[in-house]
């Protein structure tokens, strides 16, 4: 796996977080299991680099195995012709992570909450929920094809304040 | 993740250790649940001591072992979970719909005889 982009200074893309960026590493990666455990490693890397703690470094690793589980199984359908990006940021104050895939595109609406008492016992349909539980704020954009799922972890902040925003 | 299956007192204590997640312990749980079924084990504990991570795709797997062991009308419960599964599990709500148990011998004496 080689990473493309390295240590690039500058600002991550506006309207995203008006931070200045003073890390960034991203890979394109083939849509296999395999990718999955690479990114959840390096999620872990870049999040212990950056100075969480360990049950931190543990709710970033995981968000970010089940984004790239979403983009490998659902979003390109394990096709080896599609690739899935993921992109680690650091900034002074957060961890943004951007997770694109080139698949048919995400409908929110779709997906059941799995706390709702006639969802609780099934097998699936738990991966965005957790995600949203586990990062401060998540933004999930159709990329048209394709959908782009970002993760930020903010320095000492509180999942519990966690937001979201559909673009 | 690996499994492996002992016999206590008309329990099946299943001790799995490593990662329960899609394409990894996933799988090993489903077959060794499904195997122990096919052979009419109807009370299963499953040892969760040395378990160190579970995602989205094992919770389900949890789940689903979960209703084929009482689909055939037995018990399953779960053992020494890891602060990591248990936040996951209380996350989830499931925590509630699990019969979770701290000590093995109390475990199989909970079974119903």
């Amino acid at each position: 796996m080689r990473p493309y982009i390295i240590k690039r200074p500058g600002n991550v893309r506006a309207g995203i977080v008006n931070q200045r960026v003073t890390n960034r590493v991203s890979y394109s990666l083939d849509s296999t299991l395999e990718s999955v455990n690479t990114a959840e490693q390096k999620a872990f890397e870049v999040a212990a680099k950056a100075g969480f703690g360990e049950d931190e470094q543990h709710h970033i690793g995981m968000a970010v195995r089940e984004a790239a589980v979403n983009a490998v199984l659902h979003g390109n359908a394990y096709d080896p012709k599609k690739k899935f990006l993921v992109a680690y940021e650091t900034t002074p104050k957060s961890l943004v992570i951007t997770i694109t895939d080139q698949g048919n595109g995400l409908n929110l609406d779709t997906i059941p909450d799995p706390l709702a008492p006639d969802n609780l016992m099934k097998q699936t349909g738990r991966g965005i929920f957790l995600i949203r539980s586990f990062m401060d704020e998540v933004r999930i954009r159709n990329t048209e094809p394709g959908t782009e799922i970002t993760l930020i972890k903010h320095v000492g902040g509180k999942a519990a304040n966690a937001k979201e925003e559909t673009l | 993740m690996k499994a492996s299956n002992r016999q206590v007192d008309g329990v099946t204590i299943v001790d799995l250790s490593g990662r329960i997640t899609l394409g990894e312990g996933s799988v090993v749980l489903r077959d060794t649940i499904r195997d122990l079924v096919s052979k009419g084990n109807k009370k299963i504990l499953l040892n969760l001591g040395d378990v160190t991570y579970i995602d989205s795709s094992g919770i389900g797997e949890l789940v689903s072992a979960f209703t084929t062991v009482r689909n055939q009308n037995g018990e399953l419960k779960l053992l020494k979970l890891t602060k990591k599964v248990h936040d996951l599990l209380q996350i989830t709500k499931l925590y509630t719909v699990f019969d979770i148990k701290d000590d093995e011998a109390a475990a199989v004496q909970s079974f119903a005889k």
